[in-house]
């Protein structure tokens, strides 16, 4: 099912069967180029294949931006212990909504970039981490396994060519931390779900102490595509070292927020106004969370740039996971700050003591700050409180609470005096937000 | 050896071995590198984020107990960026803990308080509303104060990692975030509270010490536990006279900090209302108050009495009794009442492993064997019921070198779960079993073999042999029930072989000859219960009693002279390894004596001259005469433990294995003591079986 009409302006790589009847089917993934790169990948040796994913630059779709190629030549092929390919669909970083798309209208593309993965380091058994959120998916999931068992895309000698795979989905129970890969192989384990220690990587001790190839649905799914067309071809879409299309949530004050592909590089500017169909009720743009909301904050005269990984660390910002929030003028920043604080205090799972402290100081006082009680001294010490946790924190849930808080804070200071003294806040008519 | 690591901390240069953690190559010279989860012997966490420290070339701070050392390095622990790290992460740890510090148990050794004292910033920045959970008690000895928390993980993982019980767990998340039982709401588990010892703060706190007292208004006496063989020794903490808790934070000892809950909490039995406080002496047929003096004269009087007659005494010694005690007592029957008709219950063969081991060097294992040999077979105990101490030992062996472990017992015990192979067996069938498993054994390099009181008389013998074939170097361990049971047997408490298992030219009646023997003139027992299971049959037998309770065996005398428990007096005690350690008396309970005094105060009574009744000049004397005991006294006089030397070819052979009995305690029950011990009794888990089932 689809959310959003597309745009003219994206360029459907992985959303290409989006809109078919019955895109979801075997049949109509058959009928679309469907599984050609797998048998492609099978006359491919695995160093060809790992080769070809560098070529095409992807980087990792889940918010870190890994370059793929890199972490797949990790995977020591030749241990002799079973190499597990675990797909993180642990999608819960707050504005992304992508994976979802692509579980749901093209499962078997997801299929097939496993299988590929699983040629190319010597996997035979894989596990898709669907968060608890995502129940139905996880019934859209195993029904598209069950077609490809069924019609021999997965099991036992997949169409003849002697290669073996078992694929299962695994339900997490609603926590965002379990996105974290490490705190994932906890919880597909039976574990509570908290980060491990680095190192060693999970591409060398993962799943069960084995090797474990672990990426995100969208990375997984832009395989097939590079494999059939060449990763060269991918590598084109985008900027150097920024391979291929990337799926932009686009949310917030915009006329047409929905789920785009764009190419890797797209002007933030253009996706809001000519993607996104501009602001609503032609309000005046003030601020973007580019790629989730752990993401620094961009200014409104901060948007004119490249949506890639290298060109918003420049601008101390991350590309992140693809949630793009728009946000337009009438908007409460500190409100904003407070609701993404919450998300995290709620989402902290406790391990560590600055994240776990943390983001519950910061929410009670963001809280109080925004009904009216907050101090000047508050100002400074909302981004203090930020920078202890920042860097210091055992899993990166603690800078992506503490990055958007200090943006915020630093970007907006006049949002917070307008806080002060008891005076009610300026936006009350602005009480909704983008992020509820 | 790999070569060592050279790097800089704090300007210093250091060198360390591969692998070593920057926490401790900088605590090995000196600088402190603060840390809540970081626990010696336990599993990495890097939770608590208080060890970060600047390591030059890096952008952001590292965590020091969990970065290992890297040639040429440079670490800095007391930069500005350090310290103001510290700062953040004690300030975030104090926003939900009470600061009720003027309450808390923990007030004064409190890990938190010093950590903030020296790093935390003066006052507080937060002003929000703490959250609070109420407390809750989860066992009759630990109680949990959520608060204070400041979830370390230690208790979880001492409880998993060190005890194999895993009765801990994390519940919730994020701030919200606590420790509970896996039990439902309540622990199940070995009550050991190991958790609260290993607690940086007041979170976990015990049910006999919360709310009594500081810390610092008790006198601590660093002695040695009175319940079984293990031989741990114990910090008592004492109050008014009263011991308030038994802990060894310091780790010193053989045991480090493991104590189970016996050494913990089981010394209640010392105020026991029901201690006797007076001499009794039966007038009528009922025991009624004398003084001490009518008590000792009228004792003496009859033993007087009876050796000039030529009558026929007997005597039963102790289990829980010092060494020097034992040797007193022995040296009082031979000498003075001229009889060999001294034994005790005996609860292992001690005297066939040692005679069977003739000529044999280092075939005697020490705990600390337990932790670092390769290879450790259990045979017929329930190690972790009976000796808790040991079975610790084995794991923690398993755990940091990756032991070799093998059970061949009757049930089901805690060590399967590590062990390599185990062997579920039929009692008379150990052997066969054990025997069984020799084609692993002989890959080993070396090995312990525990054994218990199946494995007796000859049966020690073919055991030595089936060891002997192996070909690798093996050590042993005869299993033994109380605290000075090993020092009963090497002090001479035998009819047939006196201190250092000296024979003797006419042996004399053993246990069961003394019970069932019709002519007896005079029964003496110190410290010990016989009458609870048999029937005494002289009936006319004149009984003498040297006791701390009014046991069925005190019941039955005609004077009963009450003694003082081994937390009330000095002396030495020999362990289960044959390791000897010194006793230090903690408290005092009016009207007792110890039983070493008693014996001293009846020879004067009696005019006859043993010696001076001091526990150091007697144990003097046995460092002069008893083979095996010329212990170096500078190791006990620091609070260590010395290994009394082997016995090679001097042991009666004609040991009565029939007579080798273990009583069969659990982790909840202690003989005599234990009845009296409320902690013990109040337990869940109380008494507890061997060889059962664990928990699910």
């Amino acid at each position: 099912m689809l959310y959003n009409e597309p745009s003219p302006l994206e360029v459907k790589i992985l959303t290409k069967r989006f809109g078919l009847k019955n895109s979801e089917s075997l049949d109509t993934y058959l009928a679309t180029d469907g599984y050609k790169a797998f048998l492609k990948a099978i006359e491919m040796t695995p160093e060809q294949i790992i080769e070809e994913v560098k070529v095409s630059a992807l980087r990792g779709r889940g918010g870190a931006g890994f370059p793929s190629g890199m972490k797949w030549s990790f995977v020591p092929r030749t241990s002799p212990k079973p190499k597990y390919i675990i797909i993180n669909a642990d999608e819960s970083e707050p504005g992304t909504c992508k994976d979802r798309l692509l579980m749901e209208n093209d499962p078997h593309q997801l299929i097939e970039g496993i299988l590929i993965a699983g040629r190319a380091v010597d996997s035979h058994k894989g596990y898709i981490y669907i968060r608890g959120e995502y129940r139905y998916l996880i019934e859209a999931m195993d029904r598209a396994i069950a077609e490809a068992y069924s019609r021999g895309y997965l099991g036992k000698n997949i169409q003849g060519t002697g290669f073996d795979f078992d694929l299962y989905t695994h339900t997490g129970a609603g926590a965002y931390e379990c996105g974290e890969e490490t705190a994932l192989l906890d919880s597909i384990e039976g574990k509570r779900g908290v980060p491990r220690m680095k190192p060693p990587f999970p591409a060398v001790v993962g799943a069960w102490q084995s090797p474990t190839l672990l990426s995100n649905v969208e990375t997984f799914s832009a395989v097939p595509a590079i494999i059939r067309d060449g990763g060269a071809a991918f590598a084109a879409l985008g900027p150097p070292k920024n391979g291929g299309t990337r799926l932009v949530c686009l949310s917030g004050h915009i006329n047409k927020p929905g789920v785009y592909e764009l190419p890797t590089g797209f002007n933030l500017l253009r996706m809001i106004y000519e993607v996104g169909g501009g602001m609503r009720n032609g309000k005046k743009l003030k601020a973007v969370v580019p790629g989730g909301s752990s993401c620094p904050i961009l200014k409104a005269d901060e948007c004119d740039i490249a949506m890639d990984f290298d060109s918003l660390a420049k601008v101390k910002s991350m590309l992140g996971s693809g949630g793009t929030v728009v946000l337009d003028e009438e908007t409460c920043m500190v409100k904003f700050a407070q609701r993404i604080m919450k998300f995290y205090a709620h989402e902290s799972c406790g391990w560590c003591i600055p994240c776990r402290e943390g983001t519950t100081w910061l929410k009670k006082m963001l809280d109080r700050f925004h009904a009216g009680a907050g101090q000047k001294s508050d100002i400074p010490l909302i981004g203090e409180l930020s920078k202890n946790m920042l860097g210091r924190t055992f899993c990166a849930l603690g800078d992506a609470a503490a990055m958007p808080t200090i943006s915020i804070v630093e970007k907006f200071p006049e949002d917070f005096e307008a806080h002060l003294n008891g005076k009610p806040c300026p936006y009350q008519h602005s009480a909704e937000l983008a992020m509820a | 050896m790999s070569d060592l690591i050279h790097l800089t901390i704090d300007g210093r240069a250091v060198t360390a071995a591969p692998g070593t953690l920057v926490i401790n190559a900088a605590k090995a010279v000196g600088i402190e590198v603060p840390s809540f989860c970081y626990y010696d012997g336990l599993t990495l966490q890097a939770a608590c984020r208080m060890c970060l420290v600047e390591v030059e070339k890096t952008p952001k701070l590292q965590v020091g107990c969990t970065l290992p050392v890297a040639e040429g390095m440079v670490v800095h622990t007391d930069s500005p960026q350090v310290h103001e790290a510290r700062k953040g992460t004690l300030e975030f740890l104090l926003t939900n803990h009470p600061l009720d510090c003027p309450v808390c148990d923990k007030g004064g050794e409190c890990e938190l308080q010093d950590m903030t004292f020296r790093y935390g910033m003066g006052e507080s920045r937060f002003v929000e509303q703490k959250q609070h959970i109420d407390e809750q008690q989860w066992s009759p000895v630990v109680f949990y104060d959520k608060p204070r928390c400041i979830l370390c993980y230690r208790c979880v993982r001492i409880c998993d990692e060190g005890m194999g019980v895993k009765a801990l767990g994390v519940g919730n998340r994020g701030s919200v975030s606590v420790i509970e039982p896996n039990h439902f709401d309540h622990l199940e588990c070995d009550e050991c509270g190991m958790c609260i010892d290993i607690c940086p703060v007041g979170a976990l706190t015990s049910g006999t010490y919360r709310y009594k007292t500081r810390p610092w208004e008790m006198k601590h006496v660093g002695t040695i536990c009175t319940h079984c063989a293990d031989g741990c020794k114990t910090t008592l903490g004492v109050r008014n006279n009263e011991i308030i808790r038994g802990n060894n934070r310091d780790r010193s000892g053989i045991n480090g900090e493991f104590l189970c809950i016996k050494g913990r909490y089981a010394a209640d039995f010392v105020n026991s209302p029901e201690r006797l406080q007076s001499p009794l002496v039966r007038r009528n047929g009922k025991l009624e108050p004398v003084s001490w003096s009518h008590a000792l004269t009228a004792a003496a009087a009859k033993l007087g009495e009876v050796k000039a007659r030529g009558g026929k005494f007997a005597v039963i010694g102790s289990n829980h009794t010092s060494n020097e005690e034992n040797y007193y007592l022995q040296k009082f029957a031979r000498e003075a009442l001229g009889t060999n008709n001294i034994d005790h219950h005996r609860t292992g063969d001690v005297a066939t492993l040692l005679d069977a081991l003739s000529g044999k060097k280092d075939a005697l294992a020490t705990t600390a064997d337990l932790y670092d040999r390769k290879a450790i077979l259990v045979v017929s105990s329930d190690l972790a019921q009976q000796h808790p101490f040991l079975a610790f030992q084995i794991r923690a062996n398993y755990r940091h070198h990756n032991a070799h472990v093998y059970t061949v017992t009757p049930g089901p015990v805690r060590e399967q779960s590590i062990a390599l192979r185990s062997v579920i067996t039929v009692p008379g069938h150990e052997l066969a079993d054990v025997v069984s498993l020799s084609e692993q054994l002989k890959k080993e390099t070396e090995l312990v073999i525990l054994f218990g009181d199946a494995i007796k008389g000859d049966k020690i013998r073919q055991l030595v042999a089936f060891g002997d074939s192996l070909g690798i170097p093996v050590k042993y361990v005869c299993l033994v029930d109380y605290s000075n049971s090993r020092g009963a047997s090497d002090l001479g408490l035998g009819p047939d072989s006196g201190p250092g298992y000296r024979p003797v030219n006419a042996p004399g009646l053993a246990y069961d000859e003394i019970l069932a023997a019709t002519d007896l003139d005079v029964l003496w027992v110190v410290g010990a219960n016989p009458l609870k299971h048999s029937a005494l049959a002289s009936s006319n037998a004149f009984v003498i009693v040297q006791e701390m309770f009014l046991t069925e065996t005190a019941q039955r005398a005609d004077i009963v002279l009450p003694a003082a428990s081994a937390y009330e007096k000095h002396g030495t005690v020999t362990n289960v390894c044959g390791e000897v350690q010194r006793l230090k008396g903690g408290v005092q309970v009016m009207g007792t004596k110890p039983d070493l005094e008693i014996m001293g105060l009846l020879s004067k009574e009696l005019g006859v001259n043993l010696g001076m009744w001091s526990a150091d000049k007697v144990l003097e004397e046995i460092r002069a005469n008893v083979h095996g005991y010329n212990i170096p006294l500078p190791i006990l006089a620091t609070g260590g433990a010395a290994q009394t030397a082997p016995v090679n070819g001097r042991v009666p052979a004609s040991s009565r294995p029939d007579l080798i009995q273990s009583a069969r305690d659990t982790l909840f029950t202690s003989g005599t003591l234990g009845r009296y011990c409320s902690k013990l009794k109040s337990t869940l888990e109380a008494p507890g079986a061997l060889y059962s089932e664990p928990r699910p």
